[in-house]
């Protein structure tokens, strides 16, 4: 049995709005296990947000907890790294390719901070963009650049919120398999939100299906499309289609036939 | 070939119009209107003789002293109350009206309290901090959220996030604020020695107008010209510098900047 990476439990969110109290999220529970890569899909505005920023720490829940490998969250956790969907506001546009990666190390030592972005570099295959500004490159590669920072900063948990969300769908499919060789290669534990029914099953290993606002886990699916997957094959595949069809009548709210796994 | 050609282009009015004038004031033959080529010669003689050490340096070095003290009390109180939306709520309206004060007013204030031969620094400082100042708080505001989200989520400390993130971001404001600043600190250092000062321009200036002496009261005002063109020259340059990243920056400023 796997440790647990990540807890949720009954947790809840009431904004303060000029219209009265507004529920984003409520009594929403589930874990992550370490090494796991868990999708988040919801519909739009449910409050997916809401979640991600509490699990990070950024924002603190109304009601119920979060704790990561059994510490409570209380503020931003240490061994945390988030990629946000808009690269081109969280890239800071002043500092190189390098050093954007550079920049979350400041505590270590010089050589080990460029040792650890040069590997986060490579991983995400952009090993000769270094001394480049992040304008001067594209937005998926972009994007690579904030998922390196991430990786370099080697996170116990990684958080992506619809992080491929603003890239074209060409660029998105090479994305979605950089980041599935890359949780391969380095064991990350991920958990990613995203509103694209097929992203969430092509990449978990398990699907959290919310509902409309205040959001609450639906369902969750295990997904059992093996470790290596193609954006060809395995989306033409039966179980895929099942799977894609399953969630997105969950997400309409049809009732489902058979019991949705635990 | 293509830089000098644009060097003459850039240059050329200013030649014809020197010229010019030189041609109406050779036909007119007014003692009040000297002709350029009288102005070079007082030029050539004043400003290498040891008035320029006497004068300028202590006046000019009044100057930069007092417009790199605005830079760094501006840059710091901009950051630190850009990022607090309490602090700006209460002081915003307060330096507004401060700002709005037109800066010379405060020579004869600043004469009155302090004395002639040491307001002239703080003169500089309390006319030029508020372009800097407004400048650096408008910059620091707009740090977009997901920059703070970003710095939050990496656990960066209070400098890392001041001056890693926000003086950046805010950099091209601080640099608009600093220009303006010069500007001013240029004018209130030659205001603030007009209305008394025991050396510097301004000084010099007045004492030519008491002898009625054209050449050389115009050959302080060209060298101030010049002060003022060669400051700001090198600011741009450093402005370029200090903003290499930014993805348009603009060739119309690299050729500003260059126009020397």
């Amino acid at each position: 049995m796997t440790p647990t990476m990540l807890q949720v439990t009954d947790l809840g969110h009431t904004y303060q709005s000029k219209d009265g109290p507004y529920d984003a999220i409520d009594a929403l529970g589930f874990t992550v296990a370490a090494g796991e890569l868990v999708c988040v899909v919801g519909p739009s505005g449910c409050g997916k947000s809401t979640l991600l920023r509490t699990v990070a720490g950024l924002i603190r829940p109304s009601r119920g907890s979060v704790s990561l490998h059994g510490t409570p969250v209380d503020g931003v956790p240490e061994d945390l790294a988030v990629v946000f969907q808009d690269y081109s506001r969280s890239l800071f546009p002043w500092l190189t390719v390098q050093r954007n990666v550079e920049f979350p190390l400041r505590g270590l030592p010089r050589a080990e901070r460029a040792a650890r972005a040069a590997e986060a570099l490579a991983a995400v295959g952009l090993e000769r963009a270094g001394r480049k500004y992040p304008w001067q490159l594209s937005g998926g590669m972009q994007q690579r650049v904030a998922i390196a920072r991430a990786l370099a900063y080697r996170p116990a948990l990684l958080l992506m919120d619809e992080p491929f969300a603003s890239v074209d769908a060409q660029t998105r499919f090479e994305l979605e398999d950089l980041l599935l060789r890359v949780r391969r290669e380095q064991d990350t534990t991920i958990l990613l939100v995203t509103h694209d029914i097929d992203e969430s099953v092509y990449l978990g290993d398990r699907v959290l299906v919310l509902s409309k606002s205040p959001a609450s886990v639906v369902a969750q699916l295990p997904v059992d499309l093996g470790e290596h997957r193609d954006q060809i094959t395995t989306r033409a595949s039966d179980e895929f289609v099942e799977l894609r069809a399953k969630v997105a009548g969950l997400l309409q709210g049809v009732p489902q036939t058979e019991p949705v796994a635990p | 070939m293509n830089l000098l050609k644009g060097t003459a282009q850039r240059w050329v009015v200013f030649v014809v119009a020197v010229a010019l004038w030189e041609l109406v004031t050779r036909a007119a033959d007014d003692v009040f209107f000297p002709p350029p080529t009288t102005i070079a010669e007082a030029a050539g003689q004043i400003w290498f003789s040891p008035l320029f050490g006497e004068h300028v340096v202590p006046g000019v070095g009044r100057m930069l002293l007092g417009w790199a003290l605005s830079g760094v009390i501006g840059v710091a109180l901009g950051i630190l109350l850009g990022r607090s939306r309490t602090a700006m709520a209460y002081l915003g309206p307060t330096f507004n009206f401060m700002r709005s004060i037109p800066p010379p007013l405060l020579v004869p204030f600043f004469a009155a309290t302090i004395g002639v031969t040491s307001m002239q620094l703080p003169t500089i400082v309390f006319g030029a901090v508020w372009p800097v100042l407004l400048n650096t708080v408008d910059g620091a505001r707009a740090v977009d959220d997901t920059k703070v989200d970003t710095a939050r989520a990496f656990r960066l400390s209070g400098p890392q996030w001041l001056l890693g993130v926000v003086l950046p971001s805010a950099l091209p404001k601080v640099f608009a604020g600093l220009r303006l600043s010069l500007s001013i600190s240029l004018i209130l250092m030659v205001v603030s020695e007009l209305v008394g000062s025991i050396n510097g321009i301004g000084n010099q200036l007045v004492q030519a107008q008491r002898d009625y002496d054209l050449p050389t009261m115009w050959a302080w005002i060209v060298l101030l010209g010049v002060l003022g063109y060669l400051f700001n020259t090198l600011l741009l340059l450093a402005e370029l510098r200090a903003l290499a990243w930014q993805p348009r920056h603009s060739p119309e400023a690299q050729s500003l900047a260059t126009g020397g």
